[in-house]
């Protein structure tokens, strides 16, 4: 699987229109774990006073990272969507700082993906950190 | 006894508070979330756009607009709430925004394409944290699409 896999998941974040509006890249992509990354920008900012970006940008590099942490596991043959995502802000992101998200799907059932996530900027400490549980489409005994 | 204000300057001053609330956060500007005022409930809108869509096949939201969409309207509320004394004795200028401690989002339904609308209530606001649950839905009031609770860091007073 992996190469062709991380292909097909490269090609679908590409066909997302708010994947490309927020300018999200794949880092890196192989059987359930992601690597995503935006870059700063004014227009995603959540505080005009401190111009720290809105947690929902965040929010949506995080879903997609965990989305695709999904795609790319090897017992996942289809599709994903979130069921439930919970999200904890640790501090605001460094204005004018890439954000980075590291997703890892740690459990697959016939139903259910589990994925965690963290995003950081060009920082040490985390920004932000998610837990979240996807649908399965497919799945591979 | 002292005259009620009129209508218009009522009006007037509401609307302009909320607009500088909505300014100071340009992100509601990229997603295109508006937002209309009945006294002072608020219900958030966004209107349906192309490059909202998280699965260009079906097509759906994507699933952090969704989540977005949802944190803002509950963030505004609160600071809608938190403010709302102040703008009724006439303060204007910029708003402290209260911050994100955490948020969790329940996806009930995929995103339809058009427009989505949100309601949140503040269900406990203390002196440094507060609790928001917040509701959207689409064609249907009563069928939910997404709901969320989400906590958040109350902005230091009178700023």
């Amino acid at each position: 699987m992996s190469e062709k896999k991380a292909k097909i998941a490269r090609q679908f974040i590409a066909a997302i229109p708010h994947a490309n509006a927020l300018e999200m890249k794949i880092d890196e992509v192989f059987a359930g774990r992601a690597t995503m990354s935006l870059p700063y920008n004014k227009k995603f900012v959540g505080d005009s006073a401190t111009g720290v970006l809105h947690g929902g940008v965040i929010t949506a590099l995080l879903d997609t990272a965990m989305g695709t942490a999904v795609v790319s596991h090897p017992q996942c043959m289809g599709g994903t969507a979130t069921i439930d995502l919970r999200i904890d802000y640790m501090r605001g992101a460094t204005p004018g700082q890439r954000i980075t998200a590291k997703a890892e799907c740690y459990r697959v059932t016939r139903s259910v993906a589990f994925v965690r996530a963290t995003a950081f900027d060009e920082g040490e400490a985390p920004v932000a950190s998610a837990a979240g549980a996807f649908t399965v489409e497919g799945a591979k005994p | 006894m002292k005259k009620p204000e009129s209508v218009q300057v009522i009006k007037q001053r509401r609307d302009a508070a909320l607009a500088q609330i909505a300014e100071d956060v340009p992100y509601i500007q990229f997603i295109g979330a508006t937002f209309e005022r009945r006294g002072d409930e608020l219900t958030a809108i966004l209107p349906y756009s192309n490059h909202l869509v998280g699965n260009p096949m079906l097509p759906a939201l994507h699933g952090g607009v969704v989540g977005a969409f949802l944190e803002i309207a509950a963030q505004i509320e609160l600071a809608w709430q938190i403010h709302w004394p102040q703008f009724e004795a006439g303060a204007t200028g910029p708003k402290a925004i209260p911050k994100t401690i955490d948020f969790t989002i329940d996806y009930l339904r995929s995103g339809l394409p058009r427009d989505a609308y949100a309601r949140a209530v503040v269900n406990r606001s203390g002196r440094r944290y507060a609790s928001v649950h917040v509701e959207a839905w689409q064609d249907n009031r009563s069928k939910l699409f997404a709901q969320a609770t989400g906590h958040f860091l109350m902005p230091p007073p009178h700023e």
